[in-house]
């Protein structure tokens, strides 16, 4: 420091600047600098993702054939075994990567759509219809998701769109709450007054003042709540009241082979047969997790090592 | 009225309204039912007279309103309406009353809720309280990374692995939490070790998260670093100057916590086939037994609603500013 | 005051201290001696960023967490704080080193009483016994002029207002009857009148027990009362250090001239002309909380107007009613003439583009995900319609036009300095081509330098494009760098308004006359003028 003027110049006054890098390579700074955690969180993302587009070309059986032997152990056919009517579980796995993970992203995309649509006009109206969208959202997550969803697929029965909808339903409920919560902070700043003040209209302000500010948080929120979902529809189809067969689905498929546990001092590798699905499960719920929590420190700017 | 007395009243009135709000929507599911419904459950064969019968037995016939007021009112007095299943397509009625059912297995389930508590409050406490003094130490490097995988596993996951290793390879304890009403206590605890086990370690991972960043929070707050620079040594930071603002912020991570643990108890029912009234629920949905699933329904519910509502008036009768008013 | 011939209290040699952000350790401290002797009370002066804070702690032996003493020593009488243990530093800590917070409402325990923690540390150590501690701090209170002193300790901190709280954090500190106390930015947070009891009850009690005190500030003024010795900083180093009446009458360096630069500006009045602007006997509430009571204001064609009044005074919402934000209950806003409609949404895009609104915290008033280019562009493109390469051009042109330069375009807000981000909101308001632009504190969260800096772009905006502005300010000294004509507002009601020299010369209305006593003179004895005079109860001279 060894500014030794004292004329003020607004241009020469100090101030630590960025140097301004184009969008990719902020991206790949970022990606560099990111914590071990992070990426393995997206490496496992961008694995699942290939599973489930190329699945066809990489499974090698077709999801539902039944082939001759149920039951079948490990082998060079079949990788891990068959199933109890004789489908290959390996083709199944990768088959359910695509029917799992679809099914969870439709329905938290529905969940934004309706949540985050409702909560940012409710923060923005702070009238009326914020208190009845609030009071509604309060009882309803008054119930417990799991519970309430049982109780709507024993209602409407168990079909893919039933489950979509109802869980898309139940979980735009926390959007909803998120999503006001971010709004309404943003909505209260002096740019957002300013923009009043100078006559935009509501459609402006909701696009081009609020929106570009309360995405980060509601990104990092959308890996939260697919893992939240696929978590819900995943526990719904290993309740057997969730997705329905032939429909390859991990859920499910943890429910079919469970009782193979049983022989783990005989087979081990049968016994472990049901714990891939399951572990798929997991692993993907932890790959999002690790990825949103490291977006969500990125975002809020948050440094709790401090 | 004092403030403190009147906020709890009104929390309290607020708690039931939710819980007659929850109780309409709990019941407007049976009016949602499609038409045919009394012929899925009845049988393919089922006479007209019988689904007749049945449908007006459900009192569809009727308004919605009077329905609710007959249904709440039994509700009332403990009768939670009759079971859909043992009925069938000859008319002959061999159905239970739903409070017969659901009795003992609540008894059960709120057994295996409290020793899954007993356990996993303190632990996640003192796991989240040591791990946010400690913040940023190996101890809670591990501990936070350990709890992120562990949120991220479904429950059955988590209960195949110790069915796994605790129940089969090495046999340790039984796989099958077959608890019976006649049962000692002693051997009672002994079936229940594998599920609340696994419901432990779920619960204890997200509390222990919880309570951490609520303390990180308190112990941010000025009055905080106002008290070291008073020369208070850690052990009075912590007793004099925290505890008495946390109380509201642990009462709520552990009711939450607590309501976390109402749901997952029903997969890991399912899964260790406990007789607890998760299970009775799934299998209510599974058969679309309406008036079982309304009634476990509305006793998950509840407790969500009592356990939220017990934090918030923990939190009121311990914030100062109530209790001093102005 | 002066003391120099006792024995030397705290000596701190070359004095280095980091913090940690952006992954390394960034120096906060770089290198700082200080030597306070017993009695002495030294006034620590800076900036934002300066580093005087962690400074003052330090004196301590204390760092915030994310911090860390790099090099130099501390020397606390035989007490090496940099080596002490943790345990040897708690028993100085509260004792005989002791600190009063900048926010006293944060600071203190929400849930023990006001007299529980100010004896604590006393009765800790062994000072006192529980009884004689009370006693000794209902003396305090008594001492420090707190309303009720024998009851005031039983309350709780949220039950007490901001001034008292302080005074009751001063007294907690004086209790145990310390060597040292560290006084980090008291004032700060309080109005101005409020501040100047504050600061007579303080410095009273300092006097009274001969305590060595460090006072930290960034208000010239204040610290000139207080202090015995001025040591200035900047950038986490030392620029000078003077006895205060030296500091004030024969500065060494330019920067610490530079400290009280918006005091230097002055404005020749210009003579009323047509009013542009007027606020016709306006009511106003939120809710059923009247907020203004009757009032009328005028504002001439190419004059500036200023507002002055303290937090509560109705000021801002002033501002909130002309700009059609919030519609009045009785009364009008009347624009060249012509009334304007109440609301917002009644008004025309030419009614909007004429009066326009700089707000006081730049940061939010400006959206972080736009470049400095999309936020001026856009009031070109809503009122002017222009588009493409015209408004690139014209953007370029405001930002010569204040001071910035091209390379601003592609920056966002949050590349930008404190100042930088108040010249941009000035560019999107002059972009409007506007008749009147209200300034609501726009300079209250700027560096003394940065504030001059932004009044003379004001001023030169307004000789060459004769905007008419009504300033809204709790501070005196910008009141009297740019206005024309004063108006003096307090608890919605409008007191005074007239020509500056009219307003600022006696006599005055009682509370004109409080307002503008309580105002910190760079004198070193007005504090002692005042005390006399509030004790005579007479009027004093103002200066």
């Amino acid at each position: 420091m060894t500014d030794t003027s004292h004329t003020y110049s607004a241009a020469a006054e100090a101030g630590r600047l960025r140097i301004r890098r184009t969008r990719w390579q902020r991206l790949q700074l970022e990606l560099m600098k990111a914590p071990a955690s992070a990426k393995i969180g997206l490496s496992i993302i961008l694995f699942y993702a290939a599973m489930a587009l190329f699945a066809p070309l990489i499974a090698p059986y077709g999801e539902a054939e039944i082939l001759p032997q149920p039951y079948a152990p490990w082998s060079a056919e079949h990788w891990l075994g068959t199933d109890q009517i004789g489908r290959d579980i390996l083709s199944r796995l990768i088959y359910g990567a695509r029917n799992t993970i679809g099914i969870a992203l439709l329905t938290t995309l529905l969940a934004f759509a309706i949540g985050g649509g409702l909560g940012l006009m409710a923060a923005i109206s702070r009238g009326w219809l914020d208190q009845i969208l609030s009071r509604g959202v309060d009882v309803v997550m008054a119930i417990p998701s799991l519970i309430f969803a049982l109780m709507l697929l024993s209602v409407f029965g168990s079909s893919a769109a039933s489950l979509i909808l109802i869980i898309a339903l139940l979980d735009s409920t926390r959007v909803f709450r998120l999503t006001r919560a971010v709004s309404v902070n943003v909505v209260v700043m002096d740019y957002i007054e300013a923009a009043r003040v100078r006559g935009e209209g509501l459609g402006w302000i909701m696009r081009r003042e609020i929106l570009p500010n309360i995405l980060p948080p509601l990104v990092a929120e959308f890996g939260l709540r697919f893992c939240f979902v696929f978590l819900t529809i995943a526990s719904l189809s290993f309740l057997g009241v969730g997705i329905q067969p032939p429909t390859a689905d991990w859920g499910s498929m943890v429910r079919e082979t469970a009782q193979l546990i049983q022989f783990a001092k005989y087979d081990l590798s049968a016994a472990i047969t049901p714990l891939i699905p399951a572990g798929a499960i997991a692993m993907i719920t932890v790959g999002v997790n690790f990825t949103a929590d490291w977006f969500l420190h990125k975002s809020s700017g948050l440094r709790d090592e401090q | 009225m004092h403030p403190v007395l009147s906020t709890v009243l009104k929390r309290l009135m607020l708690g039931v309204l939710t819980l007659f709000m929850v109780s309409v929507v709990i019941f407007c599911a049976v009016s949602m039912l499609p038409g045919d419904f009394g012929q899925a459950v009845l049988g393919q064969s089922a006479t007209e007279d019988a689904v007749e019968a049945f449908r007006q037995e459900l009192g569809l016939d009727r308004p919605a309103a009077l329905r609710y007021l007959d249904w709440i009112g039994a509700l009332a007095t403990g009768d939670l309406g009759t079971s859909f299943s043992g009925r069938s397509s000859s008319g002959i009625d061999r159905s239970r009353p739903v409070a017969e059912l659901v009795a003992p297995r609540l008894a059960n389930t709120l057994f295996l809720a409290s020793v899954t508590a007993a356990i996993a409050v303190p632990l996640a406490l003192f796991l989240g309280i040591t791990s946010a003094l400690w913040r940023n130490s190996l101890y809670d490097r591990l501990a936070s990374a350990g709890t992120l995988v562990t949120i991220s596993f479904p429950e059955f996951f988590v209960a195949y692995i110790l069915i796994l290793f605790l129940g089969t390879l090495w046999a340790l304890f039984p796989s099958l939490a077959a608890v019976e009403p006649e049962m000692a206590l002693g051997e009672r605890l002994y079936k229940s070790v594998l599920p609340a086990l696994t419901l432990t370690l779920v619960i204890v991972a997200h509390m222990m998260r919880m309570t951490r960043a609520a303390i990180i929070s308190l112990l941010a707050s000025p009055h905080i670093e106002m008290a070291r620079l008073a020369g208070e040594s850690p052990r009075r930071v912590i007793l004099r100057h925290a505890l008495p603002n946390a109380w509201a912020p642990i009462a709520t991570v552990i009711a939450f916590n607590l309501a976390y643990l109402v749901v997952g108890v029903v997969v890991v029912e399912v899964v260790f086939v406990y007789p607890g009234v998760g299970q009775l629920m799934v299998d209510a949905v599974s058969s679309r037994d309406i008036p079982v699933v309304q009634a476990c329904a509305l006793i998950f519910a509840a407790a969500y609603i009592l356990l939220n509502l017990l934090a918030d008036v923990i939190g009121i009768i311990t914030n100062p500013r109530l209790l001093h008013p102005k | 005051m002066s003391s120099k011939t006792q024995d030397v209290l705290l000596e701190m040699r070359d004095v280095r201290i980091e913090g940690f952000s952006d992954e390394h350790w960034n120096p906060i401290v770089k290198g700082v001696d200080l030597t306070l002797h017993r009695g002495e009370v030294l006034g620590l002066i800076g900036e934002s960023g300066a580093g005087k804070s962690t400074l003052g702690l330090a004196a301590m032996g204390f760092v915030r967490a994310g911090c860390r003493i790099s090099g130099g020593s501390i020397r606390f009488g035989d007490t090496d704080l940099r080596t002490a243990s943790e345990a040897e530093k708690r028993r100085l800590w509260g004792t005989r080193l002791t600190y009063v917070a900048q926010s006293a409402a944060a600071s203190f325990n929400p849930a023990h009483r006001l007299i529980t923690q100010t004896a604590n540390a006393a009765i800790r150590e062994g000072l006192f016994s529980a009884s004689e501690a009370r006693g000794a701090a209902r003396g305090l209170y008594q001492a420090m002029s707190l309303p009720e002193p024998d009851q005031i300790g039983l309350r709780y901190p949220h039950q007490v207002s901001g001034g008292q709280l302080q005074r009751v954090m001063t007294a907690m500190a004086m209790l145990p009857q310390p060597d040292l106390i560290v006084f980090d930015e008291p004032t700060t947070a309080l109005d101005v009148t409020t501040q100047a009891e504050v600061l007579l009850a303080m410095r009273r009690i300092v006097e009274q027990h001969n305590t060595a005190a460090i006072y930290i500030t960034h208000d010239l003024a204040v610290v000139a009362q207080m202090a015995d010795t001025i040591k200035v900083l900047r950038h986490g180093q030392e620029v000078e250090e003077a006895p205060a009446r030296n500091m004030l009458s024969a500065p060494k360096e330019a920067y610490t001239r530079s400290l009280w630069s918006v005091r230097k500006l002055e404005k020749v009045t210009k003579p009323a002309s047509e009013t542009v602007l007027a606020v016709d006997s306006v009511d106003a509430a939120y809710g059923t909380v009247k907020v203004l009571d009757d009032v009328t204001i005028r504002l001439p064609r190419g004059r500036t107007v200023s507002i002055v009044g303290e937090s509560g005074s109705g000021k801002s919402t002033t501002a909130r009613v002309i700009m059609g934000l919030l519609p009045p209950r009785r009364g009008q806003v009347v624009f060249e003439g012509s009334a304007l409609p109440p609301g917002l949404k009644g008004r025309s895009k030419q009614q909007l583009r004429r009066i326009q609104m700089i707000y006081q915290m730049a940061d939010t008033a400006m959206n972080p995900r736009h470049t400095v280019g999309e936020i001026i562009r856009r009031p070109l493109e809503f009122y002017h319609g222009l588009t493409g390469a015209a408004a690139e051009a014209r953007v370029l042109e405001l930002l010569e036009q204040i001071e910035l330069g091209a390379d601003f375009y592609d920056r966002l807000p949050s590349e930008l300095s404190g100042g930088q981000k108040q010249r941009v909101c000035i560019a999107r308001a002059l972009a409007a081509e506007p008749d009147v632009i209200i300034c609501d504190e726009v300079t209250s969260a700027l560096d003394q330098i940065v504030q001059e800096g932004i009044l003379r772009l004001l001023m030169r905006l307004q000789k060459e494009c004769g905007i008419s502005y009504l300033f809204i300010t709790h501070d005196i000294a910008t009141v009297q760098a740019i206005s024309d004509e004063i108006v003096v507002m307090h608890k919605g009601k409008v007191v005074e308004q007239g020509p500056k020299e009219e307003i600022l010369s006696p006599p005055h209305p009682e509370y004109t006359r409080l307002l503008l006593t309580s105002v910190p003179e760079m004198d070193p004895d007005w504090l002692t003028r005042l005390a006399a005079s509030r004790e005579a109860g007479t009027n004093p001279a103002t200066g």
